[in-house]
């Protein structure tokens, strides 16, 4: 369970002056779900383009299911592989149905299942209609479609939730948390971290086409050093609480380190009142690595 | 090679579905109709046959014609889909790139060999049908229907090497609109002016044929109209066609060089270019 799926070693890929990825080391393992993180433009497409061997890195070296993306005979690790683009584009004279089959010709897998896969995203009763009549959501469905078929061993998905309401994309998680569960490795990239919480395992957040961070979300918090936060509301009477900030609300609150936050609770009067516990959110630890970075 | 027959499907499929193969099949059946029976219409009493006729003025239109229609259909099939990002998802599958252009192309031939097979075929039955005509006269005119659709297959490959060349779809159909003007008309135009400057002194016979054989168009044309001898007896160019010495295989094998290399060069840059 624990093989390599993605191997990137000191990868490399400029455009004329401009360098899109800067001597990235990568290794993403099977049953994994990453998110990689990143503002427009930090090389997140790039890089998972140089995965599919859209992209020749400049230098350095790339293993995709043990093979080498770029050459011929990575055909056999392209079987195994399902890629979503940011803003799937499909062609829109064909029909949902019609789309998948030909997806799943090429890839040389039975056609016949394709009706439970349609079914599975939610697509199946627009099946027999033109793409190009498909609201934005479906078309990202069908695109996650023939990115799963197959049962691929590694997914590679660029943005998948952009334009996805918050209803289709639980299901839209779901379907992943499956795959991952069953030994796929899953990259989800995505410009906002936020969104990602909850589905991953492992952080991956560029920064102008430098990886600044990988690791575990509480790994990353730890690392950001943002302390966490007690607020409470103190009732009338309760002045002795100097080194204490009063915020909007008429609450207070102070920062401490993680290790003191039991001691502070204890210490707090009975008569306190909606206590809270702010830890830095997703979208603060970002910050605090771009800036990092910057 | 099953992924090449895979992607030539899909192109057939779409062509059906956005009109182009009932577009072009219906223009080329109405024009080869129109041309069949008014055309030939002044052969009466001359005894010459009406067919003949035809095979001589639906070449002249299909030089016009097929190559226009080729690289419409083609000067937007890989720079169109690199812009529209179809292409990315396409190559993420296990398909080569050889086998992503081979498969276009002979799914884009395809549409263009159905359209000139049965349109001109149309013609051809209609004329079959009112009067009864010469052996020899069928056998040019099959042969004119085969000669068009290889003349087609030229100009997708064409269509081909421009759409591997250039960034975007506006630029590719520019120089597309150019490649035609240039082959078609200017050619032929610098050419006849060329010779008669000229007057023969620097012109001789063996470079005639090496300026015809550059020109797939002029290629076409002295393939159709000296043919046969009933057809190349009234057709303007022919007297210039008994000159070049320039058997049917060797005209024959020039469209399908021209049509060969333009694909080879189209594979090898898109091998190389990044998507």
């Amino acid at each position: 369970m624990h093989q390599d799926v993605v191997v990137m070693r000191a990868v490399t890929r400029s455009y004329g002056a401009q360098t899109a990825v800067n001597a990235v080391d990568l290794t993403l393992r099977a049953g994994e779900c990453i998110g990689l993180v990143g503002h427009n433009g930090a090389g997140k497409s790039t890089l998972i383009k140089m995965m599919l061997g859209l992209v020749r890195p400049t230098s350095g070296g790339v293993l995709v299911l043990g093979e080498d993306p770029c050459t011929g005979v990575a055909a056999r690790a392209r079987r195994e592989l399902g890629y979503l683009p940011e803003n799937v584009a499909l062609h829109p004279s064909l029909t949902g149905a019609e789309t998948l089959s030909f997806y799943a010709r090429l890839k040389g897998q039975p056609v016949a299942r394709n009706g439970a896969l349609l079914e599975r995203v939610g697509i199946a009763a627009a099946a027999h209609r033109r793409v190009g009549t498909y609201s934005k959501g479906m078309r990202q469905r069908l695109g996650l479609a023939q990115a799963l078929l197959g049962d691929p061993r590694a997914l590679l998905l660029d943005e998948p939730t952009t334009g996805l309401d918050p209803a289709l994309r639980q299901s839209f998680y779901e379907i992943i948390r499956d795959l991952r569960n069953n030994g796929a490795m899953v990259l989800l990239s995505s410009h906002a971290l936020a969104e990602l919480e909850g589905q991953i395992d492992r952080v991956v957040v560029m920064n102008r086409g430098k990886k600044v961070a990988d690791g575990g979300i509480a790994e990353l918090r730890s690392l950001a050093a943002i302390q966490p936060r007690i607020r409470f509301r103190a009732t009338a009477g309760d002045d002795n609480f100097s080194d204490w900030a009063a915020v909007p609300g008429g609450m207070l609150e102070r920062s401490c380190r993680e290790c003191d936050v039991t001691t502070i609770l204890r210490s707090l009067p009975a008569s306190a009142q909606h206590i809270e516990i702010l830890r830095p959110s997703l979208d603060e630890l970002y910050a605090e690595f771009q800036k990092g970075a910057a | 090679m099953s992924q090449v027959l895979i992607i030539a499907g899909k192109e057939w499929r779409d062509g059906m579905r956005n009109r182009w193969v009932l577009a072009t099949t219906g223009l080329l059946a109405a024009l080869a109709l129109t041309l069949a029976f008014l055309g030939a219409t002044p052969t009466g009493a001359v005894k010459v046959s009406a067919l003949a006729v035809t095979v001589v003025s639906l070449s002249s239109l299909t030089i016009f014609l097929v190559p226009l229609i080729a690289l419409l259909l083609s000067y937007d099939a890989i720079v169109g889909e690199i812009d529209r990002g179809t292409m990315a998802l396409l190559l993420a599958y296990p398909v080569a790139r050889w086998q992503v252009v081979l498969g276009k192309f002979i799914g884009h031939l395809g549409i263009l060999v159905f359209a000139t097979v049965v349109g001109y075929g149309i013609a051809g039955l209609a004329l079959l049908m009112t009067g009864s005509e010469d052996r020899g006269a069928w056998a040019a005119f099959a042969f004119m229907i085969a000669s068009s659709a290889l003349l087609g297959g030229v100009f997708i490959a064409i269509g081909y090497l421009i759409s591997t060349l250039v960034r975007d779809r506006g630029t590719a159909g520019g120089i597309a609109v150019g490649i035609w003007l240039f082959f078609v008309l200017l050619y032929d135009m610098a050419l006849l002016g060329g010779l008669v400057a000229d007057q023969g002194r620097m012109v001789t016979a063996d470079v005639l044929n090496v300026l015809l054989l550059l020109n797939p168009a002029d290629v076409y044309r002295l393939l159709n109209l000296t043919a046969t001898l009933d057809v190349s007896g009234f057709a303007g160019v022919a007297g210039l066609g008994a000159h070049t010495g320039l058997g049917p295989a060797a005209l024959v094998g020039a469209l399908v060089v021209w049509m060969v290399v333009p694909l080879a060069a189209a594979i090898a840059l898109f091998s190389r270019r990044q998507v």
